[in-house]
């Protein structure tokens, strides 16, 4: 297990891994995003109170859900950063950052999209929409500094701090919804409670959702590709390339 | 037909929002390989300078 660890986290070896992976991945987003659309928009029933407008749902729930996702590993990878210090770390933190910052201005812009016609408004700073637009911040800091530090293996550790100090962040978006009084609404889907929703409105969101966890590895794996040749244009196995 | 890209009077919103989505994704992929392809051309022209 160890020696598997550490053999992916050889960036030539993970780099071929990744260029092998990536049909597949794309395949599997592909299907699932089809059976998502089509279960979504075509075969969902129309909401009783929001009418149509509520097939926004599909789009924003999992954006939404993988804004934090991809902090969290952003997170995740900064502990292996400071006490390991192992490159493939910060090459998937770094390329997860303007993944985890769209998805998260995806939810914002498709949430005041919904809001416009079912609260009269666009915006309102309230607590959950206030704290993921935090996390977009979070997200633009991490690139930003990230940009801002010549040394990439120094500016490495800076953001693997930041991720790791916003990190807080993401229990107070998850709960802002139960903790304050919000004009949005509570969570859709819960581990633990029964749906509050029927199955042919919580399924397609369930594989809109697992679409963008294929679609995040996708387009993860293109980005550190890109970026693993760009910070090793100078060793071997670049040159064996 | 018709009625479907009505979206029962929402289509200002519930479209845009598909159209957001689908151009987010697409930049997320489409921007990343163009740079592997760049790394690579430079990979590629290094190489020749050198056998020069």
């Amino acid at each position: 297990m160890f020696l598997w660890f550490h053999k992916l986290g050889s960036p030539p070896h993970f780099y071929r891994i990744a260029g092998k992976w990536i049909p597949w991945l794309s395949g599997i987003f592909l299907a699932l995003l089809v059976a998502g659309l089509y279960g979504g928009l075509i075969l969902a029933p129309t909401d009783y109170q929001q009418g149509e407008s509520y097939r926004i749902i599909f789009v924003h729930v999992p954006a939404a859900w993988m804004s934090l996702f991809v902090y969290v590993v952003m997170a995740f990878c900064g502990v292996v950063i400071i006490v390991w210090r192992m490159k493939l770390a910060e090459v998937v933190l770094i390329s997860s950052a303007p993944i985890g910052a769209s998805f998260t201005f995806l939810a914002l812009v498709t949430g005041s999209l919904w809001g416009k016609p079912m609260w009269g408004t666009y915006w309102v700073w309230d607590a959950r929409l206030t704290s993921e637009l935090i996390l977009l911040f979070l997200y633009l800091g991490v690139i930003g500094l990230h940009n801002a530090i010549e040394d990439k293996r120094v500016a490495a550790r800076a953001v693997a701090i930041l991720a790791l100090v916003g990190v807080v962040n993401i229990p107070i978006i998850h709960y802002s919804v139960e903790w304050w009084h919000s004009l949005h609404q509570g969570a859709s889907l819960s581990k633990f409670d029964k749906p509050s929703m029927p199955p042919s409105m919580y399924v397609p969101i369930l594989l809109m959702a697992l679409a963008f966890q294929f679609y995040y590895a996708l387009a993860l794996f293109h980005k550190c590709r890109a970026e693993l040749l760009r910070r090793e244009r100078n060793s071997k196995w670049v040159e064996e390339l | 037909m018709a009625e479907f890209f009505q979206m029962g009077g929402y289509a200002a919103f519930v479209w845009p929002s598909y159209a957001l989505c689908a151009l987010v994704l697409w930049l997320n992929w489409y921007l990343p390989r163009k740079q592997h392809e760049k790394e690579l051309r430079l990979l590629r022209r290094r190489r020749k300078a050198e056998k020069r």
